[in-house]
This record gives C-alpha cells, sequence and structure tokens, in this order.
C-alpha cells in the first residue's frame, strides 16, 4: 500500500469515522444537558426567534460596521472562499463521485484560484488579528492557533496538488486533511455546528419576548 | 496542581448546576474574535482588554471545561484546565460585577450569537453561593432582609411618602386594598428621590377609572437577589410580591420604571418560584399604551422641549417593549428626537446589573456613562432627558454631577411626562 492509497484509504476513513462520531457525541451532548421549561407567558414565538436568531447573526447590525468591518470581510471572505473550494474544487467532486456517485458542474481554473486567494486572505487577516489586536491576543488560545493553522495546512497543500501532477502531494494534502477531520470535533472547529444552537438559543429566548437582538 | 479551597468548590458546584444547554452552546461556540468587546461600553470607554466581554467568562468556561463539556475525557488527555482556585475567582470578580451592566449589547455584534450577559448573570450565582460579591451589594442584601428594599425604606417611609403625595395631589392614593384590578410595585429610588411617581400614578388611574393599590407588604420591585446572582434571594422577593398579588387578588401587578425589576417578575419570575402566576405583570409602560390605545388617558398638550429618550437596557433590548415608549412619547411630546444608537443598540447608562449599588465601580460607572453624554451631546441642545428606568435615573443624577453639568437638561420618567401632558386633570376622589 502506498502512502496515498493509506491516506486515501484506512486513513481517510478511520477520519471520517472519527470526526462523525465525535462531532455527534458533541453535539447530542450539548443538547442532553438540557433545561428547564420557560414557565413566564410568551410574548412571542420561540421557534420563530430560533430562526430569526440564526439569520440575524451572519452579520452585524448596522451601527458596528465601522468598528467590526475587518473581520465581517476576514470572515466572510474565508468562509466563503472555503466553502467554494470544499465543495467545488474539480479533484473534490471527483473524489466525492468515487464514494457516492453523486457529481456536479466544478469551478472553472480561474474561479479556484480566486476562491483560493479570498479564503487565504480571509483566513490570514483573521490569524494575523488574533496576535496582533491586544483583545484578540488575550482572549486566543492554542486551540485557535492550532485550528487556524490546521486548516491553512489543508488549503495549502490543496492548491500544491491541484495539478494533480504527483501522487506525493497528493498524499501530503489528503494526509493534512485527515489530521483536520481528526482535530476538528475535538476542537473550537466545531462552532461549525455549534453556531446554529448558540445563536438559536439567544434567538429563541428573546423570540418568546418578542425581540430579536 | 492548585488545591481548590471551600470557597471555591462552593463556587464551582454551583456554576456546574447553572450551566444547560443553552449556556453549553454559548461556550462552545465563542471563537475568541474579539467583537464583543466594540459593543461593550466599558471596553470603549477604557480600550482594556481584559473588559471584553467573553473574557469575563473565563472561569465559567474553566469550569464547563473540566466538569461539563462533552468529550472532556479525551481534551482533558492533552491537558485540561487546572481546577478553579479561589484567587482566580477573587481576581475575576471586578469583571463579573464592576464592569458587566449586564445590558446584552454585546450580543448583537456577537457572530455566534451568544447571551453574554444571560451568562454572566449565571455565574454570579456561583459568586453570589461563595459569598464572592462586591461590598456594595452586601449591604444592599442586608437592607433588603430587614425591610425588603435595597435603599432601607420601611413601610413607615412609604407611608409617609403616601401622604405627601396625596397632600400634593389632592387625590387618593390606595393602599392594600383588597380586589383592586392592578398592583403597582415601586422602586426604593421612586419612593424616595422621585415620590411625585406616586402622585402621577394616581392622576392617570384617576382619569382613565383603573381600580389600584400600593402595598405595604410588597411595595418594592427591586429584586437584589438577580442583581447579586442570588436564586435564593431572588426566589424570596418574588415569592413575596406574588403572595401579596394573590391575598389581595388582583388581575395584574405593575412593574415599575425599573429595569431588572421588570425582567426579575415578568420573565424570570415563575421560573423562579417554578409556577406561573395566578395574574398578568405589566410593565408601567405597557400598561400605559394600552390605555392609551383605549383613549382612556387622552393626551393634552404636549411637551415641546426638545427631548431625547434614554432606552433602559433591561426594558427595551432585553424587555421587549422597544415600541410602548415611542408611542407614548408621540403623545406627550412635540420636539422629540432619537439618539443615533436607539432602541435595541441603546448604551447602557453606565449603572445597570448592580453597578449603581457598588460604590468600587463608580469610577468605571461614571466613564460609561459619559458614552451616554456623548450620544446626547451629537443631537445638540437637549432640554429634557425621558429615562423610564429609576435606576437609570439615578446614574443620570450620579453621572451629571460628577461631571459638572447637572444644570444641562432635566431627567424625567416616561409616567411622570404621560401624567404632566393628561388631557385635563380629574376632579379629586373624596
Amino acid at each position: 500500500m502506498t502512502f496515498l492509497e493509506f491516506t486515501e484509504g484506512p486513513m481517510f476513513y478511520l477520519a471520517v469515522a472519527i470526526f462523525v462520531a465525535a462531532a455527534l457525541v458533541r453535539v447530542i451532548g450539548i443538547l442532553r444537558i438540557g433545561k428547564k421549561p420557560d414557565l413566564a407567558p410568551a410574548r412571542g414565538s420561540a421557534a420563530m426567534g430560533f430562526i430569526k436568531g440564526n439569520l440575524r447573526h451572519f452579520l452585524p447590525r448596522a451601527g458596528f460596521a465601522q468598528r467590526t468591518w475587518m473581520h465581517v470581510l476576514g470572515g466572510w471572505g474565508f468562509h466563503l472562499g472555503l466553502f467554494a473550494l470544499f465543495f467545488f474544487a474539480a479533484p473534490h467532486i471527483l473524489f466525492i463521485e468515487k464514494f457516492t456517485g453523486l457529481s456536479w458542474p466544478a469551478l472553472p481554473r480561474w474561479g479556484f484560484i480566486i476562491a483560493a486567494e479570498i479564503a487565504f486572505a480571509g483566513l490570514i487577516v483573521l490569524w494575523v488579528r488574533r496576535f496582533s489586536d491586544p483583545v484578540m491576543r488575550l482572549i486566543s488560545d492554542w486551540d485557535d492557533h492550532i485550528g487556524s493553522w490546521l486548516t491553512f495546512i489543508a488549503m495549502l497543500t490543496g492548491c500544491l496538488a491541484l495539478q494533480e501532477a504527483h501522487d506525493g502531494l497528493r498524499a501530503i494534502h489528503m494526509f493534512s486533511v485527515n489530521i483536520w477531520l481528526i482535530y476538528f470535533p475535538f476542537s473550537r472547529l466545531m462552532h461549525a455546528f455549534t453556531f446554529v444552537l448558540s445563536r438559536g438559543a439567544t434567538g429563541a429566548n428573546y423570540g418568546r419576548k418578542g425581540m430579536n437582538p | 496542581m492548585s488545591e481548590t479551597s471551600n470557597t471555591a468548590q462552593i463556587a464551582v458546584d454551583t456554576l456546574v448546576n447553572q450551566i444547560d444547554s443553552d449556556i453549553a452552546s454559548y461556550l462552545e461556540a465563542c471563537v475568541h474574535c474579539g467583537e464583543c468587546a466594540e459593543a461593550c461600553h466599558f471596553y470603549e470607554t477604557t480600550k482594556d482588554p481584559k473588559y471584553t466581554p467573553t473574557y469575563k467568562l473565563m472561569p465559567l468556561v474553566k469550569v464547563y471545561k473540566q466538569h461539563k463539556s462533552p468529550l472532556r475525557w479525551v481534551t482533558q488527555i492533552f491537558g485540561g484546565p487546572e481546577p478553579i482556585t479561589e484567587e482566580e475567582l477573587r481576581d475575576w470578580e471586578e469583571l463579573v460585577y464592576d464592569s458587566c451592566n449586564m445590558c446584552g449589547r454585546c450580543t448583537l455584534v456577537c457572530p455566534m450569537g451568544i447571551d453574554i450577559a444571560g451568562t454572566i448573570r449565571k455565574m454570579r450565582e456561583g459568586y453570589a453561593a461563595a459569598e464572592i460579591y462586591p461590598d456594595g451589594l452586601k449591604q444592599a442584601r442586608k437592607n433588603v432582609e430587614r425591610t425588603s428594599s435595597p435603599m432601607g425604606v420601611t413601610e413607615k417611609a412609604l407611608l409617609v411618602q403616601v401622604g405627601k403625595q396625596e397632600k400634593e395631589t389632592g387625590l387618593k392614593i390606595p393602599v392594600d386594598v383588597e380586589g383592586a384590578d392592578y398592583l403597582a410595585l415601586l422602586s426604593s429610588h421612586e419612593i424616595m428621590a422621585s415620590p411625585e411617581i406616586m402622585g402621577a400614578y394616581a392622576k392617570i388611574f384617576e382619569r382613565a377609572g383603573v381600580s389600584w393599590t400600593l402595598s405595604t407588604k410588597a411595595y418594592e420591585a427591586t429584586n437584589v437577589g438577580v442583581q447579586i446572582g442570588s436564586g435564593p434571594l431572588a426566589k424570596q422577593l418574588v415569592q413575596r410580591v406574588v403572595d401579596e398579588a394573590e391575598r389581595l387578588g388582583v388581575k395584574y401587578v405593575i412593574s415599575p420604571e425599573c429595569g431588572h425589576a421588570y425582567g426579575a417578575i415578568r420573565w424570570a419570575g415563575p421560573n423562579m418560584i417554578g409556577r406561573t402566576f395566578d395574574f398578568e405583570v405589566m410593565h408601567i409602560l405597557e400598561v400605559l399604551d394600552q390605555l392609551r390605545a383605549e383613549g382612556r388617558i387622552p393626551k393634552g398638550e404636549r411637551d415641546s422641549r426638545k427631548m431625547t429618550m434614554h432606552d433602559p437596557c433591561q426594558i427595551v433590548r432585553r424587555g421587549g417593549l422597544l415600541n410602548e415608549p415611542r408611542r407614548l412619547l408621540d403623545e406627550s411630546c412635540s420636539n422629540f428626537t432619537e439618539m443615533k444608537d436607539h432602541g435595541i443598540t441603546n448604551y447602557c447608562c453606565g449603572g445597570g446589573g448592580g453597578v449603581s449599588a457598588n460604590p468600587r465601580a463608580e469610577e468605571l460607572m461614571v466613564g460609561a456613562f459619559g458614552n451616554k453624554m456623548k450620544q446626547i451631546e451629537e443631537l445638540g441642545e437637549i432640554e429634557a432627558v425621558v429615562v423610564p428606568c429609576a435606576n437609570c435615573r439615578g446614574v443620570f443624577e450620579d453621572g451629571l454631577f460628577e461631571l459638572d453639568r447637572e444644570d444641562e437638561f432635566e431627567v424625567i420618567g416616561l409616567a411622570q411626562l404621560v401624567a404632566d401632558t393628561l388631557a385635563d386633570d380629574p376632579k379629586p376622589a373624596e
């Protein structure tokens, strides 16, 4: 078995299994802590609040734009770029097709490069702020930095493997992705799932009061 | 490994019990982006990163990771947090009590929508159980245990003020009337510093034909238990009101112009005593808005002074009463102007969440109040600021005094303004 076969075979299966199982345990674990029913008569709908809360926090309110623009641009750039790379890079679609038989149109090469540049720019801006901004420096921990670096390495090795000219480069990319998948559910990267719970909890609580902060 | 003292253990045990799935989702979702600092007036006025709202939660985060986080048995293999010590808890006390008004402005800017104010409220439960909280609040607690009022206002003092207001207005102020429709609560600040509010209620309710009463057993709306974070004390104070309201057989309990008092009885109250009430809780602004809508308190000549309104956080952003005060202002004031950040995004006065009862935090509070003044200055010459919260009014008065700007504008309550601009005075009751 070559290193590439290992990273695309047993190691990948193991990484996905750990990712899925641990992510489920974590999300279900949060929900299982439970909460007492709210006995105060509601003025509005908690369910609508849950949905509104989730949508409302994609962007901060207009009044804060001047103070938060760097984070908003960096955050949106990184997440949208990563999303485009993850789901629309031609090699990713082929890889998914191999396992599921599903396929969809891929980004053209120029599209991949633009998406990658935006994602890298966003990630670098967010990471540089972690040590250059006094607030972020104070509140950041190792988990934040490891998560940023693993994501950066997975993206970088993906770009290097884009040509699919060398098995070695592809294997390095798959290896870094597998490590990222294994690290993900134990780290703050889980915000990709927990944001729904967090925004939803606040949205529901405020929704009952007829508010949507 | 650090040794956990008994005090720390009490705090940890209480904090563990406070963590429900909402709190867990908040602590799990925070990505340490620091945006919350940009919404916090304490950070804004000091630029000290320690006032970043999410940083204030660190002791709770530690407890969560150690005792409650799913998968902690895996993450702790790679080095989980050390047990929290009493020293750490005490180090954080200033951040938990002095520099958080629990105003909830940080939630607006949080990409994860984390309710940091609500989480601080839960955190204070641990601190209160371990008796680590400011002396000012300890004194307020003693006063409450003695008199039910954080300022030590007694039943006798209440009745003296009631008598004076009856004399001043010529109207009867009902006390301990069984079978009245409404039981009006007051705050200590109102009873002692602005007793005219009782006269204003008498005038409005007389005009509207509302059957109401005050109570000598439950006159105080302020709930110091909520500010301290003491669930048992908060429950006891809510129970006192519930018992009296049910004894009198009222249909409604009116929460006064006091921010946290409204949240304490309207939103937290039933959860504290573990059942719904036999009566409905309404804020005085809701009652007035309803009476106006029903045409029972017709407007007279509106106040023509240039006015703006300070939105109390616990009534507007966290209480849900955004439009009621504005509808009342439309009919009471002819020259009203909004601040740049108003309504949901308004700044706290700086003294909410028990900060105004904590002399140690005065410098921070006055600094934060400076932010409020900047908002008002941006509007040009303002003649009066409507502040529908007695605690906020107290902070305005203290802040203006400290800044030597007492004469710049009048600070007025909204119910008072409504009473002052009624169509015509009702006839004095016999």
